[in-house]
């Protein structure tokens, strides 16, 4: 299979590993996936509450080169948003910008599902509503 | 870019031999004829050929040239004995025995059995990668008529106690198969001496072309018939029809020969290179494991997990000039690992996590070298990665964790 240099970038430089303090109060943290899917990713962000935008986004992914490369360019992608915009980021961009093979596609899901998570986390240590119980009451 | 390109997925397919190559081009050139044309010199040299290439494979299994069937390869084999005897023998009964690590050539054609109104054992295997012998013992039934298993296993090169196999069978009077694919002519087999009536093989395996393989049909004591799966003009003793690969079949002979000649000093060669970079990475990698028997293997064949690293991710790293295999398919079709060494009683995280490096008879002491090298960075770059690996350097119990499986 042959992969785009977009791809093979992001995972031979992944941006942005590392790890932020998840028992700080400004931190969320999502971790999806499951080592017997063989693949895991944990996304944090760290937000401004006053400003409600993301000014630190790491990840560590245990997967292959296309869920690595998805959850490096979400770290990219969410950097500078607020936690709404943040919420907007759909997989599908993903795919494209990766250019994604179909067999792959379930990467980008899993990137999404760990901002969604990271987000729903930070949320939740503020007592707001979360994406869930927004999702909920629509 | 200029790389040096390594290859160590000589279980996959071994590169063709010159000396192979250079035996079959006269057949595509000054001998092109149809080994079944008998009314001119031009089927005579085709005829010619496929006798000296019979023989010559006949002599590296240690059995009569008539009980060498030509096949389009180990596959085609594989469903013949098994198909083949299903049908030829079902006045006698209607069960097959084999075991859970088992080639899917002859897992699908079991299935294909169990279709037809066959019923089929599947037998486990140890952390090893053995099959007990006192477990397949109870499975023969009056209604067994064949116990298939393989001589080597393709992914972890674990060999199993085919003489103790062979004993049971013939003691029970039922028919003995193996798929030898992965042992012929890269360890000595032989079939007749420890009972196997039906095996399976391929060239490609062994030095020589794609699209040629053998089935080995005992001919006496017991004289085994198999019901032929491909008809038409009745070639192959009526076992089976086609018109033979006469190319293929003199490079497949010229790979056994070769293969006779130097099987003993590859082996040795390759399991000092083998044994060199599966201790240079255990050594040097903590949370190394390899998989299945160390004592009962082939020699150029390891199968390494590295835990908290998924093997396709690993692959990637390095993939660009060294070929390897990974018993991880991540796809959204399958997310299963490899149910090999989930037979064996690896756990996922570990099936997921392995590589299998199996060497050949161009893999040279640079290749494992740079091999090692490279492997270790790669290793090690992923568990940087890895939140498990994380987790697990921090004591975190991980099979603690509820993961949300997707």
């Amino acid at each position: 299979m042959a992969y785009s240099e977009k791809l093979l970038d992001h995972f031979k430089n992944p941006r942005n590993v590392g790890t932020l303090d998840k028992n700080s109060e400004n931190v969320g943290t999502g971790l999806v996936g499951a080592p017997e899917c063989g693949d895991v990713m944990r996304l944090q962000i760290e937000v401004d509450p006053a400003t409600q935008k993301i000014t630190a986004a790491k990840f560590k992914t245990f997967g292959c080169g296309s869920a690595i490369a998805s959850s490096s360019l979400a770290t990219e992608w969410l950097k500078g948003k607020t936690v709404d915009e943040a919420l907007a980021i759909d997989n599908m961009a993903i795919v494209e910008e990766l250019a994604l093979p179909p067999v792959k596609i379930h990467c980008s899901v899993l990137a999404e599902d760990a901002i969604k998570g990271a987000i729903k986390d930070y949320q939740q240590k503020k007592g707001v509503q979360t994406v869930e119980s927004i999702a909920a009451s629509h | 870019m200029g790389q040096r390109l390594i290859y160590l997925d000589n279980n996959a397919t071994t590169p063709t031999d010159p000396r192979v190559v250079d035996a079959m081009i006269p057949y595509f050139y000054e001998n092109p004829g149809n080994a079944a044309s008998r009314n001119h010199p031009f089927g005579w040299a085709a005829e010619g050929a496929v006798d000296t290439a019979r023989k010559q494979i006949a002599d590296l299994i240690n059995v009569d040239e008539r009980e060498i069937i030509f096949t389009s390869g180990a596959t085609e084999s594989d469903n013949l004995a098994i198909k083949g005897v299903f049908e030829m023998y079902q006045r006698k009964g209607n069960h097959i025995i084999t075991a859970k690590t088992e080639h899917k050539a002859v897992l699908d054609a079991c299935g294909k059995v169990e279709k037809m109104g066959g019923s089929v054992t599947y037998l486990n295997v140890d952390r090893e990668g053995l099959i007990n012998l006192e477990e397949l013992e109870a499975a023969i039934t009056d209604k067994t008529v064949l116990v298939s298993i393989m001589w080597a296993n393709n992914e972890t090169g674990v060999i199993q106690d085919m003489k103790a196999i062979g004993e049971i069978c013939a003691k029970h009077g039922v028919l003995f198969m193996s798929d030898a694919t992965q042992a012929v002519g890269k360890i000595p087999v032989d079939p007749k001496e420890v009972g196997v009536h039906l095996m399976a093989f391929t060239s490609h395996k062994m030095y020589g072309p794609k699209g040629v393989g053998a089935l080995f049909v005992n001919r006496k004591n017991p004289r085994v018939k198999v019901t032929s799966q491909m008809d038409g003009g009745g070639h192959e003793r009526g076992m089976r029809s086609g018109t033979l690969n006469v190319p293929g079949i003199v490079g497949f002979g010229k790979a056994a020969e070769i293969a006779k000649a130097e099987m003993a000093s590859d082996a040795e060669r390759l399991s000092r290179l083998r044994d060199k970079l599966e201790s240079a990475l255990t050594g040097m990698l903590e949370e190394s494991y390899v998989n299945g028997s160390r004592e009962h293997r082939m020699p150029h064949v390891t199968n390494i997990s590295f835990k908290h690293v998924e093997g396709e991710g690993l692959m990637m790293t390095f993939n660009q000039n060294i070929a390897v295999s990974s018993g991880s398919a991540c796809t959204s079709a399958s997310l299963e690992p490899s149910y090999v060494l989930v037979a064996l009683g690896l756990g996922d995280d570990l099936a997921h996590s392995s590589l299998r490096f199996s060497l050949g008879r161009f893999t040279t002491e640079e290749d494992i070298d740079e091999t090692i090298a490279k492997v270790a960075e790669g290793v090690n770059h992923m568990r940087d990665l890895s939140p498990i690996w994380e987790m697990y350097k921090e004591g975190i119990d991980i099979d603690a964790i509820e993961w949300s499986a997707h």
